[in-house]
Parts: structure tokens; sequence; C-alpha cells
């Protein structure tokens, strides 16, 4: 199999863009979510999109088949919140290993077939982990500064299940993504690493933080470079940003990022920031323009799409990035 | 900002880095139950409020780590040490610095890693239960992804002496970086700072031994710091605070010298060292420092003295300083942060000056900068250095409301200037004077305070129309943190004159680095007088666009001067640079057998020999003597210190020889050869049946006159395509053993002066050797110039034929071929040189290197590389291309 240190030595690659986005366009309703196997499940399962890997695999599988036929090298897995602490609101703590299993086996299948369509081409999956919606390193109450609602050890059991899933489905690569507070993050990193060490698998480790706002800061405070030096002591493939932001307002970071950082740099905006209803505005062409100025000025390796972006987005961005050479890392 | 050698970093909220150039890491104490029993009875009230309140003191007071312990009997300590991070997580400005989490309780440790967002430090671990716990504890903690204070302790106790500290680091060491992998720039040793003067004889050593045990480390242990808890020194001195700060102030001063990167101290128990009295000065350091007999006697004695009434004493102290001259009274305040009379004293100098803003450019500047100064050379430290500029604002507040008033009514403003301190940068003295200054030639400041992010400058710019935007730092980063506006400014388009200042800012840095990314003026302004004259001219009416045009034209030739000086050259593709190489005539060269081929060892050369071969030169150059020998001898400007140093060498030199106390040994050979490529294959026999060795030669891409050609050493060796055999060789010469022995028995002498004279002479010896060799060689060995006759300033110029070459230097810089030397001569088996894991040569006073004989061999420099070259050379070294970058990175481009 193709290593992917090889092929972002040589040009950039493109990662998918929104699951959410495209799962809405089904309009899919609670029969639809709950299928023939969770039917008689004591509590309403509409919204849990991470379910329908075994609910409705089929229309995962087209939205994996679309970002790949766009252009995309990596589709994300449909488990951004398949952990023990994401399914608790869905009474469904015990598929945690199936979905995750699951949803890595459908994207692997869609990559395979589009690899073997296009072998120079070759296709991967990056298991996609969420950071839960719990912190563990900022209080939910504001009476109580000292209180936490998770702990580390709870998240990395929780992390363990997910990572377990994934490896087992057939992931090439983990994507730790969403970063918004740093010490859940190190939590994953913590599983992720013990997995390694007992089970003896090698994979490559993304991990991909959020800057919520002009601050500059992630949502627990850290500015982009304390971020960075407090993930960074497991060998990482890339760091980068996602979420929150749109291209333009993530640049100065990203900027940022890419020359402090030793590793490959990845990027997958928010199609702009969501207008009065929430949505997102932005074009697939205006994107693209504001991605351009990440790839002129050699700032990725690895660019892609977060929240409203779509197929089509993703096409863009991957015909321009045939035009420009990968970022250098900075040598250290 | 990417640095070529690794360094620690840590992260609260904000990063902090402890590179080479960083001055010493201080670490808050007083959030300690052990330390402050303040602390220890909030923590047992359960009163978390006001104990987070001291931790905060600790970082507003300049702690750059906080130290955070809760190991007491009584308390829960896993608990109170989850509560207290979580809680200190939530107070931004506490949090913004990391946490050094201390407990000598493993489950307390790590309940402190599971809170922590940001890259902490443990505190501390160590081998007293063990090397198996010692490597899962160490595991964890890189798992957990924090760095590690590792105690001088081990399964027999605690490191006391000076070659128990050394043997239990190197081994603690060797087990991280070799068996937990364990990053070696995470690593912080705490050799064990003991008290001295107790009385008892085993103590007298406990500083000096610290110091030595630092040097050792940094010397040895690539990337590793050291830190201690320095108030353990004062200890015997308990009650006796003048004392106790004043031998604080000792020790920091010479464990930095020594190589000490990070302690654990009370700023509130700490003295300026230039401020100590001299006659303590001088007792506590003959303590410290072992350096009479006497010594705890007569501390302890004078210590009594001092004790006798604190009350009277204080005023005493007091008076005395108040009565020097005002420049002098002012001077004191700041250095010391004293705040109390420095109103008075700067009404005083109002009064006395034609106008108020005088006060500030002249004798409040020149107290601070005599703190800068202090602050330079390490005698004083960051908390003390926020008390003394606390002590300047107030005294700038003072005077503003006169500034004001002097302005003259009703006259519009000149101009907006918007004042910043980039983003991760505190310091903001030099901004607010330039402020002050230029609001009082009534120009209009916007001043946004320190660590502004960029965003936050441009959209205030635009938002307020300025004219002008001030970046100001203080400390390296920034530099890189005003190209980075610059650039922002530059994307978005936005036309406004920056000036650059601060102290490391400099004309050079604006010009090269961010001048090429502004779009409009660009100025390099380093003192508050000059920035009104440039501001009144940047915005004159008349001639302001004359100005900057003017500026911008001698910012581009200043550049272009520079660049001129350093670069401006262009590089030849690997394939372009090797159709370049030498062209030899090899059909026509006859090969030079040697007389004695193979492996030859020379043990206890008569160091008489070596006399008449050494270059006196580079022996004045490492004393910081610049000039040629003899000639420095009558230089007019360092001539009579030259003498002295030479007369004193000459001494050393007759009795190291007469007493036999350096020992010269030598290994070499002469071996068969070919080029192949751009490597050289070396053979058992001249039949080339087997292959023993390959030698890897770099070549260089600089383009080249017409006619030059692109160097590389396998060019001085016959190609195998070209026909038969060719001889090379290598050696290893060292006159290094016995010098660290001499040398730290000066040093336990406190002899600093011979210690290094030793070691020089030694270097000396060592290339004397590498001389003599080359033309026993010459002559004898190899033989190919047997009747040559050169005195030792041809030898020196090097007129003979043929070159000796070193891995390490420049037609040579990769180092890894040392390696290869080593197993081809057996260095290490026969004569005892050692390579250290960095390959540097184990005794210092060493020389390898290879020998070429043909007659247009010639010595080279590699210069810069590109990176095809370096692929191709990774490949060839069968080693990845991350470690083929750590190896040449001063050759890439």
């Amino acid at each position: 199999m193709t290593h992917i240190e090889d092929v972002l030595e040589k040009r950039i690659l493109v990662l998918d863009g929104a699951m959410g986005t495209m799962i809405q366009g089904f309009g899919f309703e609670e029969a639809d979510f709950r299928g023939e196997q969770f039917k008689n499940h004591p509590c309403p399962l509409k919204g849990n999109n991470d379910l329908l890997s075994l609910t409705q695999p089929e229309a995962i599988k087209a939205i994996h088949r679309q970002y790949f036929e766009a252009g995309a090298d990596i589709v994300e897995t449909n488990t951004f919140s398949s952990t023990s602490i994401g399914m608790a609101d869905y009474q469904m703590e015990d598929q945690v290993y199936d979905l995750n299993l699951q949803s890595a086996k459908i994207a692997r299948e869609v990559a395979d077939e589009l690899t073997a369509i296009q072998p120079d081409k070759p296709r991967f999956v990056a298991g996609s982990i969420g950071p839960t919606n719990k912190t563990a390193s900022m209080s939910p109450d504001v009476n109580d500064p000292g209180y936490r609602a998770i702990t580390f050890k709870e998240l990395v059991a929780a992390y363990r299940e997910q990572v377990e899933g994934l490896v087992a489905g057939g992931v090439d690569l983990l994507l730790i993504e969403t970063v918004f507070d740093t010490l859940n993050a190190k939590a994953a990193l913590f599983a992720i690493d013990e997995l390694k060490a007992e089970q003896g698998w090698t994979h490559p480790v993304m991990v991909s933080g959020t800057i919520t706002d002009a601050s500059g800061r992630t949502l627990s405070g850290q500015t982009v470079e304390a971020f960075l030096i407090a993930v960074e002591h497991i060998p990482l493939l890339s760091v980068g940003f996602n979420c929150a932001l749109g291209a333009d307002q993530l640049y100065p970071y990203l900027k940022r990022l890419s020359e402090q950082s030793g590793f490959y740099i990845s990027a997958h905006p928010n199609a702009g920031l969501p207008n009065a209803f929430g949505a997102y505005d932005q074009t697939p062409e205006e994107m693209q323009k504001l991605i351009g100025s990440y790839l002129s000025d050699g700032l990725v390796n690895i660019v892609g799409g977060c929240c409203g972006t779509t197929p089509e987005h993703i096409r863009l961005i991957a015909d321009l990035a045939t035009k420009y050479t990968p970022r250098k890392r900075p040598r250290s | 900002m990417t640095t070529s050698t690794p360094h620690l970093k840590l992260s609260g909220l904000e990063p902090l880095h402890l590179t080479p150039e960083t001055n010493f890491v201080n670490v808050g104490e007083r959030t300690n139950v052990t330390g402050s029993r303040k602390f220890l009875r909030l923590i047992q009230a359960g009163d978390y409020a006001e104990a987070v309140e001291i931790a905060r003191e600790q970082v507003l007071g300049g702690a750059q780590i906080i130290d955070v312990n809760m190991d007491e009997g009584m308390i829960d300590g896993v608990a109170a040490m989850t509560q207290f991070l979580n809680l200190i997580a939530a107070e931004p400005d506490i949090a913004r610095v990391p946490v050094m989490i201390d407990s000598s309780k493993w489950e307390i440790i790590e309940a402190g890693l599971q809170v922590v967002q940001g890259k902490c430090v443990v505190n501390s671990i160590s081998l007293k239960e063990g090397e198996a716990a010692f490597i899962e504890q160490a595991q964890k903690i890189r798992r957990y992804g924090a760095a590690v204070i590792v105690m001088a302790f081990d399964e027999q106790g605690q490191a006391d002496t000076y070659d128990r500290r050394i043997e239990i680091c190197k081994r603690s060491y060797e087990l991280l970086v070799d068996r937990v992998q364990f990053p070696p720039q995470d690593i912080i040793f705490d050799p064990n700072i003991f008290p001295v003067a107790t009385g008892m004889e085993e103590h007298r050593t406990n500083a000096l031994d610290f110091f030595k045990a630092t040097r050792w480390i940094r010397e040895h242990l690539p990337y590793a710091n050291v830190s201690g808890g320095v108030s353990n020194v004062s200890f015997s001195f308990r009650g006796n605070n003048r004392v106790r700060e004043a031998m604080h102030a000792a020790f920091l001063y010479h464990g930095i010298q020594h190589g000490m990167t990070m302690g654990i101290v009370n700023p509130s128990l700490l003295e300026v060292y230039d401020e100590i009295p001299k006659e303590l000065l001088e007792q506590v350091e003959d303590v410290l420092l072992n350096r009479r007999e006497d010594a705890t006697e007569r501390l302890l004695a004078y210590a009594e003295g001092l004790k006798t009434d604190p009350q009277s004493d204080t005023v005493q102290k007091v008076e005395a300083w108040r009565s020097e001259v005002l420049q002098d009274r002012l001077t004191h305040a700041l250095v010391k942060g004293i705040d109390s009379y420095i109103v008075e004293d700067v009404e005083e100098a109002r009064q006395a000056a034609a106008r108020p803003i005088e006060v500030i450019e002249g004798p409040l500047m020149d107290g601070m900068n005599v703190v800068g100064d202090l602050f330079g050379s390490g005698k004083m430290f960051l908390p003390q250095v926020v008390k003394s500029a606390r002590v300047m604002k107030k005294a700038v507040a003072y005077l503003q409301p006169f500034i004001h008033e002097e302005k003259v009514a009703g006259t519009q403003s000149a101009g907006r200037i918007l004042m910043a301190t980039v983003k991760g940068d505190v310091h903001d003295i030099g901004k607010n004077i330039v402020s002050v200054v230029l609001a009082c030639n009534n120009y209009e400041i916007i001043d946004l305070g320190v660590m502004v992010p960029p965003e936050k400058i441009i959209e205030t710019a635009l938002a307020e129309q300025v004219d002008v935007i001030g970046l100001s730092g203080l400390i390296t980063p920034s530099l890189d943190e005003m190209i980075f506006v610059a650039k922002e400014m530059k994307r978005l388009k936005v036309r406004i004159p920056l000036l650059i200042g601060g102290a490391t800012t400099s004309k050079a840095h604006t010009a090269v680095k961010i001048f090429p990314e502004t779009l409009d003026t660009i100025i390099h302004v380093n003192d508050a007088s000059k920035a009104v004259t440039v501001v009144n001219q940047l915005l004159n009416k008349k001639t302001g666009d004359q100005y900057r045009a003017d500026i911008q034209s001698e910012y581009e030739s200043f550049r272009t001067k520079f660049l001129e000086r350093s670069s401006s050259k262009s590089y030849l593709t690997l394939a372009q640079a090797r159709a370049n190489r030498l062209q030899v005539d090899w059909e026509n060269y006859r090969t030079l057998r040697p007389k004695k081929e193979g492996f030859h060892t020379l043990e206890t050369l008569d160091l008489n020999l070596l006399l008449p071969y050494i270059d006196w030169s580079p022996f004045f150059r490492s004393w910081d003597l610049h000039g040629r020998y003899p000639k420095i001898l009558k230089d007019p400007v360092v001539g009579t210190q030259a003498q002295e140093l030479f007369s004193d060498a000459q001494k050393m030199l007759q009795q190291l020889v007469a007493e036999k106390k350096l020992t010269a040994k030598a290994r070499f050979g002469i071996f068969p050869v070919n080029r192949v490529g751009d490597d050289i294959e070396m053979y058992s026999d001249a039949s080339r049946a087997e292959c023993i060795a390959r030698w890897i030669t770099l070549r260089q891409q600089l383009q080249k006159r017409a006619g030059e050609p692109n160097l590389a050493l396998s060019d001085f060796v016959r190609p195998k395509t070209e026909g038969e055999v060719d001889y090379m060789g290598a050696f290893c010469v060292t006159a290094g053993f016995g010098t660290a022995q001499l040398a730290q028995a000066y040093e336990a002498a406190n002899d600093d002066y011979s210690a290094i004279m030793v070691k020089a002479l030694a270097d000396r010896l060592a290339e004397a050797f590498a001389e003599y060799l080359h033309q026993q060689v010459r002559t004898h060995y190899w033989g190919y110039s047997p009747e040559e006759s050169w005195s030792n300033d041809d030898l020196i110029q090097e007129k003979y034929r043929g070159i000796r070459p070193a891995p390490g230097y420049p037609a040579c810089p990769d180092h890894l071929e040392k390696k290869t030397l080593w197993e081809v001569l057996k260095v290490e088996e026969t004569i005892g040189v050692q390579l250290t894991e960095s390959l540097a040569m184990w005794p210092a006073a060493s020389v390898s290197g290879y020998y070429f004989a043909h007659p247009q061999a010639r010595y080279f420099g590699l210069g810069k590389i590109k990176d095809d070259q370096l692929i191709d050379y990774s490949k060839r070294r069968n080693i990845n291309e991350e470690e083929a970058r750590k190896w040449l990175n001063p050759n890439l481009i």
C-alpha cells in the first residue's frame, strides 16, 4: 500500500468536506435513523448522524464516493461523535465499537473501489475523532470553576474504545479534529499512544485544532503556539486547524502554525462564517479563491472543508491544489 | 520561528521557550505547602480562593513557571493538586504560564498531569526506586506530554559529591534517551543544591560540586537543562535574610555562569548581585567557591555582626543611600525597585531640568540603562526588573501632567500614532517612553499596550486612521512577530509607515527582513529623541513624500549591500556540479604507492618533537587576542597582554613536557581506494576484491567562474573506471590524555586561568602533532616526498604537497565521516580516543582527518548545498532525510 508520507512529499492532498450538510440533503426522518436494528430503541435517534453508518450505510457510502469523485484524497469516517461520551445522549454507549468499526469499513470499501479504478491516485481513510461534548479543562458551571464534567481517565477510556473500532475497521490514519480543549486532545493522543504500544500498529495521526474567534486562541484559551507545544510530544503526521472560522479568518493563525511546526500542515475551514440563520453562504468559487492564498503562500500540505462545504467546494479546491507544490516543512 | 537546535518548549495558555539565548527561567515557589507556611495554612483551611491569589502574585511578580506542591501529611495530595490546578486553569493571567507539578508521590504527579492542558514540568523523578520504576514513570510522562526534572538520586541515595552527581545524571540521561526515547531537551537535571557553611567538613564543596556538575551536564548531556531549589543553599542562615539574599544572588550568578538554566527562586529573598556589599560578597563567595580554609568561620562571624539589630540596621541602610547625589538616588531606586522616595526625587529632578521631559530622557533613562546592563549580564533577574519597571512607571506617571501642561493649549494634533508592543512580548518601557516623548510633541497617541495581536493592530490602525504605527519588542521572537505584522499589512494592502524599536531590533534586521514586506515606509528608531525627528519628517506636508522616498531608497540600498555581503549567489544542480568536477589527467598520473601501506600506531610520542610545529596564532585567538604570532607580541593594543600570556604559556608548556603530564598518541593508515561517483571505496588490498569502507564526500554547488571546478574531496582520487588502484590515508592524533585531570585540579584550586591554559596548550599540541605526523607520512610512511624540508612557517602556510582535511571542517562538514574513520582505523580500540554522541572527539585535544596526496589536491570550503544533494546524500549515507538535514543543516541553502 502507498504510504501517505510519500504522497505528501509530492503533492498537496485534499480532504473531504462536510458530512452533516450532505446528510441533511437526504431528509432522513426518525424512522430512517432507527432502521430495523433500532426500531425499539428507548429514546429519539433523529440527529444521531453517526448512527446512519449502521442504519443507512448506502447513503454514507454515496457521500464518501461523491467526495472522492470530486477529487478528495482522504475521506473522514462518519464517527465525529462516536464515543461513549457523545453517544450517551442517545443511550447508545454500547454501540460505540460497532459504530466505529462499520463506519471505517464502509469508507474503506469506497476508498479501495476508487483506488482500484485510479491506482496513481491512492485514496485514504482518516478515522474522525471529535472533541466530545465535554471539556476536561473548563468548568461548565460558572459558580464552581474547579468542577469538571469529565476526567482525563474517562476520556482516555472513551477514546480507546473509538480508536480500537476505527483501526479494526481498516482506517489508514487517525484525525483528532475540532480540538477546542487541548486536554481532550491530549487524552486522545494518550489513548492512541497506549494502543500503539500494546497492539503494535503505527497509523499516522493528524491533529486539527479550532481557533474560535479573532482572539486567535482555542476555546480553552491557548495561543496557536501554546497549542502546538502541548500536542507535539507524540509524533504527528500533521497539525492544523478546522471549523469555527472561514478560510480568510483562519489565514493568520494557519500561517503562524505553518511557520512554527515541523509537521505537515492541514486546514479544513468552514465555508465562511454562518449567516443569521446558521447556514453557510460561501460559494465554491469564493472559497476556492481564499484557499488559493493558502496554496500560493505555501502554507499547507493537506486542505479540505468543514461545515457548509460540499463536493463542489472540494472539486474546486482539488482542481486548484494540483497547480501548486506542497508546503516544505521548515528545517528543525 | 524555527530554531536549528532542539530546545525545551513549555506552554500554559502561552508558550515558553528555553533557548540558548534565554537568560534564565525562574520558577515561583510560593504555591508550595512545604515551603510556604501561608500557602499550607490556606490549603489546610480549604481557602482555595486566597491560595489562588498567591499564584497570581507569583506570576505578576515575574515567575515564568509556577511550582505547585501539596506534599503534606495532613493533606489529601491528589485531591488538593487536582482542585488547585483546576482552579488556576480558570484564571487566564495565571494559566498563561506553564505549571511545575511538584511531588515526591507518583499518584499526585499523575493527578496533576491529568488536569493540565499545556505542556508542564514534572518535579521530579529519580532512580531512587530503581530502573524499572524510573522507566515506567518516564514513559508515562512522555505520553502525557510533559518535561521532567530528574533528581541526582539513585538506589544508593542522593548524590552528594561531584562524581556521584555526574554518574547518576549520565545514567539517568542514557536510560531516558536510549530506552524511553525521551526527548533530551525535555530533561531537566536537578543535581542537588545542599547547604553550605554548616560547619561540616564534607559540606565545604556542596556549592562548588553543584556548579561543576552543572557544567559537566551542559557539556556532556546534549540539550539537557539544569535546575535547582536555590534557597536550600543558605539553610544555615535561616533568620538572617541579608546573608541569605546575598548568598542566593551569588549562587545564581555562579550557577548561571556554569550553565544553570532554571531555578526555583523566592524573589523576595534575592539581592541584586552588584548591590551586595563588597565584604559580604567576598565572604559569601569564599564559602560558595570554597576559597579559604576559614571561609565558614569568617562568614558566620560576619553574619553575627549583621544580625544585631535589624531595625536600626535597615534605617542605617536607608540613610546611607538617601544621602547620595540625585542621579545615584534615582539609579538606586530603579535598580532596587524602591518606590518610596521616587516622587520626591523626580520632583527634585524636574525642578533642576529645563523641561519635564528631560527628566525622563536623562536621569531616569540612565538609571534604566544600568538595570538593562545588569539584567543582560545575568546579575539581575526578571522579578527584579519587573520591580524596576514599576518604579519607572511611577516616575513617568508623576511627570505626565507637567508634560501635558507644557503643551501649547489649543494647538491641533500633529498626527495620530498607534503604539504597540507586539504579540508575545510584555516589555513596554521603551514603547511608553517613546509614547510620552511623542505626546509632548503634540502627537496623539493610541497605545494598545503589550502583547497586541497583529489583527488588533491593523484593525485599530484602520479604524482610527492613524498616520504612523510604532511596533516595539525586547525579546528575540518579537523580531519574527514584527515581520508577521508587516506581512499581514501587505496582504491586506494597508499603507501606513511603520516604526520599529526595542532592544533586539536593528537596522539590519529591519532593512533585510521587514522592509521587503512593507508597502509603505519602514524606519528603525531605537531612541526616543530620534522618534520625534523621524515622525516630524514623515508627516511633513511639504517634504514628507520626498523623505519617505529617501528612506525607502536608503533601506533598499542598505539591504542590497547587506545581502551582497552574504548571499546573492546562484547554485548548480547536483548533476551540473558533478559535470563540472575537477579535471585530472589520470591517464598520465603515476599512482604514489605508499612505502608502508596499512595501519600504524604511535604511542607516547615525545612531546619535545612537537614543540617546533606549534602554530601560536590560534592560541592567542582562543584568548580573544587577535593578531598573528610573533607580531602580536609587539601589537600596540594587546602586545603587553600577549607577552604575559605567552610567557605563562611557555612556563606551563615546559612543565607539561618535562613532567610528561600529557600523553600524545596517533593512529593512522594508508590504504587502497578508488572513487565511485562522489564516494571513495576503500579496499582490503590492491586486488580490490573486498570493499571494506565507503567514504562519502560532498560536492560544492555554488556557481563558479568559468574554468573553476565544483570540488569534492573524491576528485583527488583516481576513479575506478580509470584503471588501477589509488591510495589515501586517514588519521587521528591526540595530545589530550591528562588534560581533563590537570584542568580539574586547577579548577578545584579555583585557578580557572591555568585550567583554560592547559586546555588551550593541549589543543595546540594536538594540532602540532597533526602537522608533524603529516610530514612523517609525506616523507616516510607514504614517502612520496622524501626529501622535503620546509620551515614551520612554510608548514603553517601549507606549502607542501598533499592535504589533510578533517571531517567537521569546511571541505567536509559532515561529522558522520568520523564514524567511518573510527571503524576503519579502530581508533578507540587502539589509542582510546572516543566519539561522543554528537560526534565530538574525547579528549577534546584531538585531530582526525584524511590524507590526499594528489598534486592537485587542495583545501576548499564546501559552502552551501541544495536539496538535491541532500537527498542524494541521505540515500548514500542510508539515513533518512530528516537526519541528514540535522547533520548538514549549516550547509543547507
